[in-house]
């Protein structure tokens, strides 16, 4: 009797292990297409993307204007009034960007001005945690990406975001855009889903930097955090840099030179 | 059983619409004639990155695998069968050639009732609506 149980045990517990292998298996071999995949030749690589913006070399709000106008032209980003608007990079004031009281008396200056706000693309994403389709993720590089073809419009990411850099459509948003598009080569996006800034993994999968870095002349940087040699890590040695919301823990990668 | 003639007609007849669909569309492939596709009249390529009955056959399936690619991997570059290499992109690289749209992918969809709602967001070639 015994032994009998010990024969049909092992009989199952192989038969299961056989089974299971040969479902992961067939989940590995799961590649359609005959060739294969690879990246292209003149894409830049980091182990960890950030943005280095230097306010100080900024003298007013006007001057962040034409950065996001070309931000949002390559993008296609809409301009919709009003409280359905969508902004990828935008600007608002000292208290709203950096509510973490550092000192209620910084330089006049700092107070007053504006600052230029995007997604931080963090080391801790909420959004990332509570997207219940995956649509938003985080790559090997640091950037945090979005699937819009996945994005079921739940607004989770939204909540989740600590910094307002996600913006729903709530209407169509090629009815805010001229025809054809500001940028006939990137795609728009829907109605019902969320979008914000990319970090132009488009744009660095090409060689290039991103937008707003390249219209900054030079007043933002881009680099690898990892790389003690990089433009944004010899700027983060030399200057006072500061970070919004570090109490979060999310370890946003824009720094802000004040 | 108690009434059972009522309730094996009524089993059959059951069987009969339930299945009503299938005898329908018995031959249903018979009248299907394959849509003539126009096929690019300016091709900037000599052929497409895979062979036609693998296009035909899976070029949905292979748009999504380029999507997750692209997007998730950052694999933009498909190598071809052929070793070709082509930059992954529906907007950029496969419409360049299939540039007409109402002729080309329009034909089977609609013949097939398939309904991609891929023009929401990327954009379509000019003369497109």
């Amino acid at each position: 009797m015994n032994n009998s149980r010990r024969s049909f045990l092992k009989v199952a517990g192989l038969s299961v292990f056989a089974l299971s292998s040969g479902v992961a298996g067939l989940a590995n071999a799961a590649q359609v297409a005959p060739g294969r995949y690879e990246r292209g030749a003149n894409a830049l690589h980091a182990k960890r993307w950030a943005m280095v913006i230097d306010t100080r070399a900024f003298k007013s709000a006007e001057e962040y204007k034409p950065i996001i106008e070309a931000c949002h032209s390559f993008h296609n980003v809409p301009k919709i009034p009003g409280k359905q608007e969508v902004k990828w990079m935008w600007l608002d004031n000292y208290d709203h960007a950096f509510p973490d009281d550092l000192s209620e008396h910084q330089k006049p200056s700092l107070l007053q001005a504006q600052f230029p706000l995007l997604c931080n693309h963090c080391t801790n994403p909420p959004c990332v945690r509570v997207c219940p389709t995956q649509a938003t993720y985080k790559m090997e590089d640091g950037i945090v990406a979005m699937d819009y073809h996945r994005c079921i419009g739940c607004r989770f990411c939204m909540a989740g975001c600590p910094y307002g850099a996600r913006s729903f459509n709530f209407v169509d948003p090629r009815k805010y855009l001229s025809d054809p598009v500001p940028n006939p080569t990137f795609p728009t996006r829907m109605i019902g889903v969320v979008e914000k800034c990319t970090f132009c993994a488009e744009r660095l999968a090409v060689g290039k930097m991103p937008a707003c870095v390249e219209a900054s002349g030079g007043r933002i940087l881009f680099g690898d955090l990892d790389d003690p040699s990089s433009s944004v890590r010899k700027a983060l040695a030399d200057n006072f840099s500061i970070r919004r919301k570090p109490n979060l823990g999310t370890q946003p990668g824009v720094y802000y030179l004040i | 059983m108690y009434n059972a003639k009522a309730v094996i007609v009524g089993i059959i007849i059951f069987a009969g619409i339930f299945s009503a669909p299938f005898w329908v569309n018995f031959n249903g492939t018979r009248d299907y004639k394959r849509p003539e596709l126009e096929l690019p009249k300016t091709p900037n390529e000599k052929a497409c990155i895979e062979s036609a009955e693998f296009m035909r056959a899976n070029h949905m399936t292979l748009l999504n695998e380029w999507r997750d690619q692209a997007l998730r991997n950052e694999n933009r570059v498909y190598v071809a069968s052929d070793g070709k290499k082509w930059t992954i992109s529906l907007q950029n690289t496969c419409m360049k050639c299939h540039d007409n749209y109402a002729e080309f992918c329009d034909k089977c969809h609609v013949t097939n009732n398939v309904d991609p709602y891929c023009w929401t967001c990327h954009i379509l070639p000019k003369g497109n609506k």
